[in-house]
Formats: structure tokens, C-alpha cells, sequence
């Protein structure tokens, strides 16, 4: 890791949280990022966006009570307009007992490969030809398919942050990453499938295996009829089993737990899934897309067992909720950072040939409409492969599938070993789940 | 305290100078986006008033489009210089060498006022602000006892932006958006239920005066409570009754993004080369009306620096247009629509809605209820999403009801329901009397969020499938 190149930024959040008064907790964060974004379609740059930005946020706690304040301009005079705004911000806040930045705990920070030089020094043009080729390689795999775009994405950001309790801490990062999206159409039917290819620089992306993917998405959902309703066994394609984990997570963030918004707030020590079930976050762990070193508190990461063969072992914390539980902060600030199911044995293949009757989801529509993880109620839209006598059959879509979060945990019959870490907070693997409604005609 | 008109700070030349900039690599067509956003919320939660926030962004896009190729750049560097060097960036992205020397002369200011803002945000104390939380919580907390946990949140966002394009377009709009939400959180025998509402305007302070936040608070909260004893959702086909004002977002999802051009230009979207055709029962006339005054999609000037205006997209179940922006209209020779949007001065523009909604018919809404033999009563709809390439869409509902033998009777649990657009707009076959625009929305699009409003009379779909657990 190279953390010289902050060293402006972390002179800025360190001038800022130095301004403490007496009684006063001051928290500065000071960021700057760049992006490029490549949009290509039939050959051509459809666009080309450039650009580098900057922000700085400011938490000021004074008397229990909480004030925030950002802009996108951190020269002395601009910051110090902010951190005054946050003041006054703070003023009008209510007073918490529990308020105040996080003190330093000593856990070591594990250091991560969050930086890499072949990504910072890739030419342009080669990021425009990624685009193209995985335009190319997707048309070449079907004549039925069209483009819908298909684009390359990077970024970096160089984040420093300091506070008035000593806490500091710096990172530089880059990322980068192609997507595609595709339209099949057949017999005037259209589907829709996408794709995407991940690396630590451009060089390292399965280009091949993302158009495949892409195409066979769509391809397969050609000719899929809606459903008839039913109670079935559902197995979950590992996107789909992250977007759930996700929804999972924030049943266990103490924040809801202390506020009495978890469906698990009592049940500490019990068996609340499949004995099954093992699931981690563990943003230490390097292989995760959002591994990281410190969380929004600023203290280090760490590795946190939540559920164990299915009994809940513990609740992630930030300082504030772990002050109102009487407990540590767990280095989750900012909730579960990267999670992970302890994988079983089988290839999805293999789960399905266990499975006589049921359905292959292949992607989810409306999580976010049809989820209330406060009630537990689980409901939505899905795509996927009908499951008959072991084998994927006839694509179905326009259903619902929907039962509960408690039961869905319960009701977990295979783990599968197929782990993929996927660009988001949860790595994935299949899942089967029985006992799920199926609602379509 | 009042903002001036963002033409005030920019001089003409400079403008001219950057549009001129954005065109030496051979450009046809370069643009400034300049945005002033100041933000102020307060959120309320567990009691107490956790963080009182604000914010202010501003900064530059510059858009250069040459040919089928767009370059863009932005900075928060305002000066002549930051977006000279911007310009050039964006010049850049979407070079093709030819390195003319381009000169660009600026209309005068275009301006619209679609709404007259009383009471600037900015001018109102924060703690007046503040007030208004601990007015929500104890209001909420006091309909129930069963009331375990009340958030509330207020936010204001004063948006001055400035266009000028190389075609001569010079634009201002000043867009003043004020909010207010309350989630509640009820436990009871069968576990806990959540209830939350909103009100939302594009005015000010204003809002206070004309809307009131008890009667908000306490919708919020018995939404909870009746959920406490709501049974599974049904499992299925059926008839679906959705009130006035609360299922607007059934034609945001079910036609309206089908309806956005540049979908359609990619032939993403069902309704591609279906003007002139029958798209919907022909009960449905849907507008998109970004004039509409107060309206929380409402804008006078659209992010490409043309006035927003009425559009009728689907006239007796007929399509009769698309909505369009400059790359869209430009490249198939169609007037503007107002319709080009964009989040902010780090995005580029695209096709999105203002204010969508479909006028009256002709029904009682009891009526309607009473022809409904079984079937399902939807009184608030969460969120949606839409595949626009096959029309499969979804949404949530959030407070819903049993309609047995035609009449309203027990509670539901929350779930989505499932549809096709082009079939479901076809599937409406009775139409209410009773036009409400419901609540305020965020529109999600390639990554991008914009306000946008919605609303409908009652009205029945005869089949949609409903997606609970139960027979």
C-alpha cells in the first residue's frame, strides 16, 4: 500500500478535527475520486465520461448531540465554513447519552491489496477496445442477440479521515469493471440477460466467459411461460442467494436490534436457520469484492461469526449501537461489510439433480418493494428454470415467489460449494429452499 | 433570503467561451450544466433528533457530442478556468481532430415558473425545522399503544441550474423541493408491522401551512396498527382494486419507462414502433405534465435547458408519443419534451419522467369496489421496478385489503404483485371518477434518481397476479 499520496488529505482532516474545543468530538473525512465510464454500442463510443471530484464531511458532536455538515470543496475556507455549519447543525439536535465518536481499541488492521499500478496506468484506448470486444464476443455467441450496452468502468478513490479521539486512518483504492446487457429476440419475443467481468486491472477479466454468461441468461429464458401457482423448492443462483443474504444482514445490525426494528432481537443464542447455515462477515477476508480495512468509525475490521450451524451468535455493532447494547463495537460501522455463507460440497448441478420438483431463480425483481425486513414478510418478482425430476426443464417468468425470512433461514435444505464473490457486500452460492409459495396464473 | 437567478453569476462571454472550448476537437454540439444545490434534513428517530445535516454541492457538466459519440466532464471548480479545462476533457472524450475554431452566440435567458415558492427553506430557521420531527413522533406514538418506534425526516433541496448549449439555448430554473416522511413500527401477537407516509412538494415552507403533519403521523401509525392483525397475503391471479392517488406508479412501471425514446431507440422497450396503435384499455389517457404547479416532478426547465411542458402519451388507449431529449429528438427530427433529466452536474442527461398520471374516468370508486366479487384492495403501493425490453413488471404493496363479495374486509401482509405491461394496461376495466396524485417519488434509472410524482383515479386491473403465501 502506498499511503504517502494522502498525505494532503490527511493534513486537511487532521487541521480540521484540531480544531476541537474543549468537549467537543470532531470527525473529518476527505475524499477524492476519479471515474471514467466507457458506453459502447454497434462499434461506435456512445459516450465517454471523465472526471475527478472531491468531498469532505464533517461530524461534530458537542453535549450529546449531533451535527453534519459536506461539501464538494475542501480549501481551508470552504472547510471551515462546513465544520461551522456542523456546529450550528449540531446545536439543534437532540441529546443522546449514547452519542460520541468511537475510542480506539487496538485491533490491528489487517491490510488488504485495495491498490493496483497496472489498473492506475491502463491506456484509454484499451479501455474503449474491452467495451468493443465484449460488444463482439456477446454477438458472436447467438445471431439472435443484440446489444442493449455494454460499458467499462473504473474508479479510484484516495480517502483520509481523522478524530478528535485519535482515531486515523487512509487508503487509496481502485477498482474497475465491463458490463453487458443483452436483448434476444425470437419469434417476436424479447429477453433480457447481462453480464459483467471482474479483475484487479482490465487485463485480468474473463471477457469470453462474461458474453457467454450474458447470452445464455437470455437465451434460455426464450419461450418461458408464466407459471401456475404453487408451493415449491426454490434453488437460488448464487446472485440471487447475496441479494438475500443483504436482506438478511440488516436484521442483524445493532442499530436495528437496539431500536427494536430486528426480528431477531430476542433470539441471541437460538436456533434461527438450518443447522446448515454459517454466516460471516468478514471484510478481512481478501477474496471479498468489499474487502476493507477499516470501517466508518475507523477502526479496524474484523472477522465476526453472526450465525454458527444456525444458532445466532451475535449482532454487528458500530460505536453507538455497541454503547447502547453495553457491548464493543464490532468494527461494523456502516452495518455487514463483506458476508459470507460457510460453503458446502456440491456444484449447482448436483443440487439440482437432489431437487425432484422445483424451480431454478435465476434472477429477482422488486426486492426492494416486496421485502419488509422489519415484519419478516418476503415477496418477489422472479425469472427462472422449471426443476423436473432432477434436471432444469422449461423457463418460467412473471411469478412471485414469497414465505418468510424467519422460515427461508428454517428452511434451507443445501449449501452449495459454488461460492462466487460477486461485486457486492455478500459473496454468493446456490441455495436450496423448500416450502417457498409460487404465485403466477 | 431568495437566491438570484444563476444568469447573474455566470457571464454571457465565458459561457460562450466553454461552449466554444467544448467544440475545438470537432464537436457539433457542445452544452454547460451549471448546479447550485443546497441541501437541509433533519432526521428523527427512537425520540430523539439524531443528526441535523446539510450540504451544498455545486459544479459543472460539460457535454460534448460528436456525432453518435457524447464526451463528458464535470468540476466543482467554477471559475473560468475550471470549466475551460473541463470543457477541454470533455473535448477530448469526443475528439475527432478536426480542430476548428468554433464561435458560439447565446440566446437570452429562457426561464418558466412553474411554481411560486412563499417560504424559501433557507429562509426558515432550523429549529422550526426540527420541531416539526418531535410533532410527528409524539403524534404517532400517541394513536397506539401498540406503537413501538417512530422515525421521521425532514428535508428541503434549493436547486439553481443554468444551461447553455452551441445552439444558442440559454436557460436558468430555480427547483425548490420540500419533504416530509414518518415510518412507524407496531408490535403486536403476530410480530412487528410498519406503516410510513409522506408528503412532498416542489414548493417551500409553504408546505407546512397547507398540509398537516399530525394527520401524516397518524396515518403513518394506524397503517401499523391495522397491519397487526392483517392475514397472509392470497397467492395468484384476481382482480385488483387500486385507490386513487396511491397507484400511480402501476403506469410509471407498466408503460411509462416503455415510453421514454431512448429505450425505445435501442429497442429495449415493448411499446418501439407501436404509435398509432392500441397499447391500453381504451378507458386510459396517460399524461407526463412536467408544468404540473406544486407537483413533486414538477420542473420549468429541463436539465438540457428546455421548458418542460403537457405531453399526452397514450390518448383513449392509444399511443400517440414517446418522451424525448436532445440526442433522441435531434437524432429522428422530433420536437423537444422537456423530458431530458439528469441527477446532477456529474451526470449526463437521459429520457425520464416528470409528473405521469392518467386523468379520470367515469366510475364511483364504491362502485367499483362493490362489481369486484373477490379479489384484492390495494390502498398504498410501495416501490416498482420494470424490465422495459419484455414488460415484466413488479410492485409492492403496502397496505392492502381483501375484497370479498364486494366489499373491503380484512387486512394483508405486504408483498409484490407481478404483471405484463402491455397486458395489464389492457386488463383495466373500470376506471374511477376520483383523480388524486399520490405520493412523492424516486425514480431510479441507470444509477441516476430524479423526483418524479404520480397519480390515477381508482381503478381495476380484472387479473393480476398477486404474490402472498396463502391459497
Amino acid at each position: 500500500m502506498s499511503r504517502h499520496t494522502v498525505d494532503d488529505l490527511q493534513a486537511i482532516a487532521d487541521a480540521i478535527v484540531a480544531e476541537a474545543r474543549e468537549g467537543e468530538q470532531i470527525a473529518a473525512s476527505v475524499t477524492r475520486s476519479r471515474e471514467t465510464d466507457v458506453r459502447v454500442r454497434n462499434g461506435e463510443v456512445e459516450h465517454f465520461v471523465s472526471a475527478q471530484s472531491q468531498s469532505i464531511g464533517i461530524s461534530v458532536i458537542q453535549d450529546g448531540r449531533t451535527g453534519n455538515s459536506s461539501a464538494r470543496m475542501f480549501d481551508e475556507a470552504s472547510w471551515r465554513e462546513v465544520l461551522a455549519e456542523a456546529r450550528e447543525n449540531a446545536s439543534f439536535g437532540s441529546v443522546d447519552e449514547f452519542a460520541g465518536l468511537a475510542e480506539p481499541d487496538g485491533v490491528e488492521i489487517v491490510e488488504q491489496k485495495l491498490w493496483d499500478d497496472d489498473l492506475a496506468a491502463f491506456p484509454t484506448e484499451k479501455k474503449i477496445e474491452i467495451a468493443k470486444e465484449l460488444e463482439r464476443l456477446v454477438l458472436a455467441e447467438d445471431p439472435r442477440l443484440r446489444i442493449d450496452e455494454a460499458d467499462y468502468a473504473d474508479g479510484s478513490t484516495e480517502e483520509a479521515s481523522a478524530t478528535s479521539l485519535g482515531i486515523r486512518s487512509s487508503s487509496r483504492s481502485n477498482s474497475c469493471y465491463a458490463t453487458v446487457s443483452v436483448l434476444v429476440d425470437d419469434n417476436g419475443e424479447t429477453q433480457t440477460g447481462w453480464a459483467y467481468a471482474l479483475g484487479d486491472s482490465p487485463d485480468k477479466f474473463d471477457l469470453p466467459a462474461a458474453a457467454k454468461k450474458a447470452a445464455d441468461r437470455a437465451t434460455r429464458l426464450l419461450g418461458a411461460v408464466k407459471p401456475a401457482s404453487r408451493v415449491t423448492t426454490v434453488v437460488l443462483d448464487p446472485m440471487v442467494t447475496a441479494q438475500f443474504l443483504g436482506i438478511i444482514s440488516g436484521t442483524l445490525v445493532g442499530e436495528n436490534v437496539v431500536k427494536g426494528r430486528s426480528i431477531f432481537a430476542d433470539r441471541l443464542g437460538e436456533q434461527v436457520a438450518s443447522p446448515l447455515i454459517t454466516l460471516i462477515d468478514d471484510p478481512t477476508d481478501s477474496r471479498a469484492y468489499s474487502a476493507c480495512e477499516t470501517d466508518g468509525d475507523g477502526l479496524a475490521t474484523r472477522r465476526n461469526v453472526l450465525i454458527e450451524n444456525g444458532v445466532l451468535k451475535m449482532f454487528v455493532h458500530d460505536a453507538y449501537s455497541a454503547r447502547r447494547a453495553k457491548t464493543k463495537s464490532t468494527g461494523n460501522a456502516g452495518g455487514c461489510l463483506a458476508l459470507q455463507l460457510v460453503p458446502g460440497t456440491k456444484t449447482q448441478a448436483e443440487l439440482i439433480a437432489g431437487v425432484e420438483d422445483g424451480v431454478l431463480i435465476d434472477s429477482v425483481q422488486g426486492l426492494h418493494s416486496g421485502v419488509n425486513p422489519v415484519s419478516g414478510d418476503f415477496s418477489t418478482g422472479a425469472s427462472g428454470l422449471v426443476i423436473r425430476n432432477g434436471k432444469t426443464a422449461e423457463p418460467i417468468r412473471e411469478f412471485t415467489i414469497a414465505s418468510t425470512l424467519q422460515r427461508m433461514l428454517l428452511d434451507v435444505q443445501a449449501v452449495g460449494g459454488d461460492v462466487d464473490w460477486l461485486p457486492s457486500r455478500a459473496a454468493g452460492l446456490s441455495l436450496v429452499i423448500s416450502g417457498v409459495t409460487m404465485s403466477g396464473a | 433570503m431568495s437566491l438570484v437567478d444563476l444568469s447573474q453569476e455566470f457571464d454571457s462571454s465565458v459561457l460562450a467561451r466553454v461552449l466554444a472550448k467544448g467544440r475545438s476537437t470537432g464537436a457539433g454540439f457542445s452544452e454547460v450544466f451549471i448546479e447550485d444545490k443546497r441541501n437541509m434534513g433533519a432526521s428523527l428517530d427512537d425520540g430523539k433528533v439524531e443528526a441535523v445535516n446539510s450540504s451544498r454541492d455545486s459544479g459543472a457538466g460539460i457535454r460534448v457530442i460528436n456525432g453518435e459519440t457524447t464526451g463528458f466532464a464535470y468540476t466543482a471548480d467554477l471559475t473560468e478556468k475550471g470549466l475551460l479545462a473541463a470543457a477541454e476533457a470533455a473535448a477530448a472524450a469526443a475528439a475527432t481532430g478536426d480542430g476548428q475554431v468554433h464561435t458560439v452566440s447565446l440566446g437570452t435567458v429562457a426561464r418558466q415558473q412553474v411554481n411560486d415558492v412563499r417560504i424559501p427553506p433557507t429562509s426558515v430557521p432550523k429549529a422550526r425545522k426540527v420541531e416539526l420531527l418531535m410533532i410527528a413522533n409524539d403524534v404517532a406514538r400517541g394513536i397506539d399503544q401498540s406503537i413501538v418506534q417512530v422515525s421521521a425526516g425532514y428535508s428541503d433541496a434549493t436547486r439553481r441550474i443554468l444551461i447553455a448549449n452551441s445552439d444558442g439555448v440559454l436557460a436558468t430554473d430555480e427547483q425548490v423541493r420540500t419533504i416530509f416522511r414518518v415510518g412507524t413500527v407496531a408490535d403486536g401477537d403476530t410480530g412487528m408491522q410498519t406503516g410510513y407516509d409522506s408528503v412532498g412538494f416542489t414548493i417551500g415552507f409553504e408546505l407546512f401551512d397547507e398540509e398537516s403533519i399530525e394527520e401524516l403521523a397518524e396515518r403513518a401509525a394506524r397503517q401499523a396498527v391495522t397491519k397487526l392483525r392483517a392475514r397472509p397475503a392470497p397467492s395468484g391471479a384476481m382482480p385488483v382494486v387500486i385507490k386513487c392517488g396511491s397507484g400511480g406508479v402501476l403506469f410509471h412501471e407498466a408503460c411509462g419507462h416503455g415510453l421514454e425514446a431512448d429505450l425505445v431507440a435501442r429497442g429495449a422497450s415493448v411499446y418501439a414502433n407501436r404509435v398509432g396503435e392500441l397499447v391500453a384499455s381504451p378507458l386510459v389517457t396517460l399524461v407526463d405534465d412536467g408544468t404540473m404547479s406544486r407537483e413533486w416532478g414538477a420542473i420549468g426547465i429541463d436539465d438540457e435547458g428546455h421548458k418542460s411542458q403537457r405531453n399526452v402519451l397514450i390518448e383513449n388507449g392509444v399511443l400517440t408519443d414517446y418522451m424525448w431529449d436532445h440526442i433522441r429528438s435531434r437524432n429522428e427530427g422530433h420536437a423537444q419534451t422537456g423530458n431530458g433529466r439528469r441527477q446532477s452536474y456529474q451526470h449526463l442527461p437521459m429520457v425520464r419522467m416528470t409528473n405521469t398520471f392518467v386523468l379520470n374516468g367515469t366510475e364511483e370508486p364504491d362502485d367499483i369496489v362493490r362489481a369486484t366479487e373477490k379479489g384484492v384492495y390495494v390502498a398504498k403501493l410501495g416501490g416498482g421496478s420494470v424490465n422495459t425490453a419484455t414488460g415484466d413488471f413488479v410492485f409492492g404493496m403496502t397496505e392492502a385489503y381483501l375484497i370479498e363479495n364486494g366489499e373491503i374486509t380484512e387486512p394483508l401482509r405486504e408483498g409484490n404483485l407481478i404483471g405484463n405491461g402491455p397486458q395489464v394496461l389492457a386488463d383495466i376495466d373500470l376506471l374511477g371518477n376520483d383523480f388524486a396524485m399520490g405520493n412523492p417519488g424516486m425514480c431510479g434509472k441507470d444509477g441516476q434518481g430524479v423526483p418524479v410524482g404520480d397519480g390515477q383515479p381508482t381503478l381495476r386491473v380484472k387479473s393480476l397476479t398477486v404474490g402472498g403465501t396463502a391459497a
